[in-house]
């Protein structure tokens, strides 16, 4: 069996019309992905970095593919309230894979740009040119297959010494009456000492159905720009994600990027970061809280290409019921890269007797004058300070609770914004006290109930 | 001192350390027996003739060559070996047999050189009270204390001694922890191992002495496939070390053995090893490919198996000493130092698979990498569903001595229940300068203090050494790296 397979012949019958539904530059890249694809196969569980995750089932499915751009008609602004208290963001919808930007929200926030691919290939043809797929490696099988049937994406680019005054809020959502897969794309490019924050979230507007989201990002940090990038999965267990991003970082830039899962089905988070400059500074979190049967896979790799730059990792994981975990990271410091120092952790809490944790930290060094490490551990919740609760009062599940909610703090806390920070601890509280889908407000109901 | 004047001081340093000479690179010229070079089905049956080995061994060895037939070389590891023209290399070479009539005495020559390589071959070095097996090329020449600890029903002899005196329990645990399908070496092995020791611990027997294995490869073009089974029967004990030198030549010889220890109840094994196989010259010109497969059963509930290894020599280094920790309240070792100059290329470690409940297992993981060469460290935790309550700890720490070198860590952690804990560590860097500084401040020059740190970062894996090879251990250490950086 090969799952691509359908996908090819799927591009082959319908090539003319994928083509005529998309903006030309989207074109140039689909042979040369089919060229890969052709010899390619999906990853199987138990190929090397795929230690649990079994990507040619999750193709393997029959879903639907919205070639002919077919629009939906909801307006998800309407049903969906995804805002953080005390936070003003210019917010954007993409509805499977079609973007709208909501009434509140102008296409241009001072000189920043968010546009679809669609808009962007007329208004900035030079950017497009210089950077869609030039970080996306082909090699990788779900990359290429996003770049053979991507049809539109969205363009955010903050031109040299821009700061925007907003962070961009991007929710994205699924909502069609049959199972459907979608390749959403996003380009991202901030200018020379330019900054900005990016939220992004993913929901499912209609449980029953299966969703397929393989979505491939790119990020181009200039020198000394500052990117933070919030990456938040609660959608349903029937969701499944496979999401690439791309960092290519210069000299002096800081890039931040969060990646929480609190509900999903399956997801694989791919992080590929080349560090091209010095003084730059990466820093990956990953959160997942997972139950039922989520599987949660991250793979991380740093490439620091440049001397005196600094990463810094720490991934955690809650697993309870029959949840899978899997993490593996890698850091590579190349040779005559002196001076670099590069953190890597991975922390994970197994809850029942049959949640399962896999991970693999791996560090590859080629040169001497470095400060690198790893760490990893998966075990339980403390029974001394379980005890220490229970002999003031707090009942065990109240105890367990709290402490897994410190347990996952410090990723929480490497957030950069402050009204974010309280709006997810207070996610996370109720993620685990099981609430989530209780308040009221919008369809996803994630809203707290009196803010 | 000038900022520039350290890295040209640290080249010189790591130069003259990679010029330090092996001393045991010496060829014997001791007649041998070598069958021709090439392998087919003939020659694995001429090998088990040679031996006068009974068929159902035979049938072992003719199985395993068929099932190597339908393998290929693996290539996951960090290491770079070359494609082997496997019909280059002789697979038996013995020190050639004295005729009837002369006297039954060791060769003088093969004597002298176990002397030269400091291994007490005679009685009367009494003194270091360490039972030796000495295997030449592939075939053992001499086991020494075997009356004595006879007495006591502990069996130490070689592989083909115990084909033929214990046929029954060479075949019960033969192949039972490193089946012939496991990898594509231990197929080769298993198809044309020739020699090697065989321990039996009775119940009940602490070993009185730690026994001993020295390797060495000394003919040209052969290669060494050595087996080595050690079983402990309930509540026994065994320390057991080995060595490993061979002579400087500008091929390239490979070493692909197999050691296979058993471990019932309440029993413990401590098997150290000092590698020194030959590692090439300073530009990587020759040495031995050292492509082992070793690996522990502990079947008994409380057994215990502790591994210790220092890696100082050949050019390729491919081993993962492992535990299988089947018994409940099982326990599982790994102490290594691993260290590597000039062009040598080391990848190694350990798996650590719990499937006894609250079974316990300690990594510890020590690379030195200088010159140009490559350490990783490749590891796997595994706590399998029903392996309630298993706690493991791992280290790996790795210290660059030069900018050319490279340090990897590749662990592979899986846990399936909710009641273990595992931990893992790893950290890389070079010798921290303050600490070198420190010790230039009270009078150290930098080379001793070098020698210092690197000592005390490898401490704990020494201190796990039996007595006899610790001081060994740390000669090695200090040839090699004899103010490696500055």
């Amino acid at each position: 069996m090969n799952a691509l397979k359908q996908y090819i012949d799927l591009y082959d019958e319908c090539r003319t019309l994928i083509e005529q539904q998309s903006p030309a530059l989207l074109n140039t890249l689909r042979e040369h992905a089919r060229e890969k694809l052709e010899t390619a196969r999906l990853p199987r569980k138990g190929c090397e970095d795929y230690e649990a995750t079994d990507l040619e089932a999750v193709f393997a499915h029959d879903y639907g593919v919205n070639i002919n751009r077919l629009p939906f008609d909801a307006d998800p602004g309407e049903t969906f309230h995804c805002d953080v208290p005390n936070m003003s963001t210019c917010l954007y919808y993409s509805s499977n894979d079609a973007f709208h930007s909501s009434a509140t929200a102008e296409r241009n926030i001072g000189q920043v740009v968010v546009e679809p691919f669609s808009m962007a290939a007329v208004d900035h043809p030079e950017l497009m040119n210089a950077h869609y797929g030039r970080l996306a490696s082909l090699d990788n099988p779900t990359t290429a297959l996003n770049s053979l049937l991507v049809q539109d994406g969205l363009l955010i680019y903050v031109p040299d010494g821009v700061a925007a005054e907003r962070p961009i809020q991007l929710v994205n959502i699924f909502n069609a009456a049959l199972d459907m897969m979608v390749q959403r794309r996003l380009l991202i490019v901030v200018g020379k000492n330019a900054s900005v924050k990016i939220l992004a979230c993913d929901h499912t507007q209609s449980p029953d159905y299966n969703y397929l989201n393989n979505q491939v990002i790119e990020i181009v940090a200039m020198q000394g720009s500052t990117i933070d990038f919030y990456d938040m999965e609660e959608s349903t267990p029937k969701t499944h994600r496979v999401s690439s991003i791309y960092v290519d970082q210069h000299e002096g830039s800081n890039v931040l990027i969060d990646g929480i899962t609190l509900v999903n089905g399956f997801t694989r988070n791919n992080y590929h970061v080349e560090v091209n400059g010095e003084h730059a500074e990466t820093q990956l979190l990953g959160m997942t809280i997972a139950s039922g049967e989520q599987h949660v896979d991250s793979h991380t790799f740093i490439s620091h290409n440049a001397p005196r730059c600094h990463s810094n990792e720490m991934f955690k994981y809650v697993l309870n019921d029959n949840a899978v975990g899997a993490f593996a990271g890698k850091i590579l410091v190349k040779s005559n890269c002196p001076r670099v120092e590069a953190y890597q952790g991975n922390r994970n809490l197994c809850g029942s007797p049959t949640a399962k944790m896999y991970t693999k930290p791996q560090l590859e060094i080629y040169t001497d004058d470095v400060m690198c490490s790893h760490g990893s551990a998966v075990g339980q919740l403390d029974e001394d300070a379980l005890f220490y609760m229970r002999t003031r009062g707090i009942g065990i599940d109240e105890a367990r609770r709290l402490l897994m909610q410190a347990f996952v703090a410090d990723v929480i806390d490497g957030v950069r914004l402050d009204a974010l920070k309280d709006r997810l601890h207070y996610l996370v509280e109720k993620r685990f006290a099981g609430t989530l889908s209780n308040c009221a407000g919008c369809m996803q109901a994630c809203r707290p109930n009196n803010k | 001192m000038k900022e520039n004047e350290k890295p040209e001081k640290g080249n010189q340093i790591i130069e003259e350390a990679a010029q330090a000479e092996y001393k045991y690179g010496f060829v014997t010229d001791i007649e041998t027996e070598v069958i021709p070079k090439g392998l087919d089905e003939d020659v694995v049956r001429r090998i088990s003739a040679l031996k006068g080995e009974p068929e159902w061994l035979l049938e072992f060895r003719l199985k395993a060559y068929r099932h190597w037939l339908t393998l290929k070389q693996p290539t996951w590891g960090h290491v770079h070996v070359p494609e082997i023209d496997y019909q280059d290399i002789s697979y038996y070479a013995a020190p050639r047999k004295k005729k009837d009539g002369e006297k039954k005495e060791i060769d003088p020559e093969l004597k002298k050189t176990f002397d030269k390589l400091g291994i007490p071959l005679e009685e009367q070095l009494r003194l270091s009270g360490m039972a030796v097996d000495a295997v030449m090329d592939s075939v053992s020449v001499k086991t020494t204390y075997r009356e004595r600890l006879a007495e006591l029903g502990v069996i130490f002899c070689s592989m083909s001694e115990a084909v033929k005196d214990y046929p029954d329990l060479v075949r019960k645990y033969l192949g039972k922890v490193v089946p012939y399908t496991d990898n594509f070496y231990a197929a080769l092995n298993s198809a044309v191992f020739s020699d090697g020791s065989f321990v039996y611990i009775p119940k009940g027997v602490r070993c009185p002495m730690e026994l001993s294995t020295y390797f060495r490869i000394n003919a040209a073009q052969t290669g060494q496939f050595e087996r080595t089974l050690i079983v402990a029967d309930d509540d026994a004990y065994v320390s057991y070390l080995e060595g490993c030198t061979a002579p400087m030549r500008d091929e390239n010889q490979l070493h692909a053995a197999i050691v296979e220890i058993i471990v019932e109840d309440r029993a413990e094994v401590k098997y150290s090893t000092v590698q020194n196989w030959y590692p090439g010259d300073k530009d990587g010109k020759g040495g031995i490919y050292n492509l082992v497969t070793k690996r522990g059963l502990c079947r008994g509930d409380h057994s215990k198996l502790s591994w210790t290894q220092v890696e100082t020599g050949s050019a390729i280094t491919w081993k993962y000493p492992s535990c299988v920790l089947k018994g409940d309240y099982s326990t599982g070792e790994f102490y290594s130092v691993a260290l590597t100059n000039n062009w040598q290329e080391a990848d190694t470690g350990t798996k650590m698979i719990h499937l006894g409940k609250h079974s316990t297992s300690t990594i510890v993981s020590k690379g030195i990498s200088a010159g140009h060469s490559q350490n990783s460290y490749r590891g796997m935790v595994k706590i399998a569903p029903k392996a309630t309550g298993c706690r493991n700890f791992t280290q790996c720490d790795s210290l660059l001595l030069s900018d050319t070198s490279g340090a990897h860590t590749f662990p592979v952690i899986e846990v399936g229940n909710d009641t273990s804990v595992v931990e893992h560590e790893a950290t890389t860097s070079k010798i921290n300068e303050d600490q070198i500084f420190y010790c230039n401040q009270r009078g150290i020059p930098t080379e001793d203090a070098v020698g210092l740190i690197v000592n005390g970062y490898a401490k704990e894996v020494m201190a796990k050494l039996p007595m006899e090879f610790a001081v060994e251990a740390q000669k090695l250490l200090s040839v090699s790296l004899e103010g490696s950086v500055g």
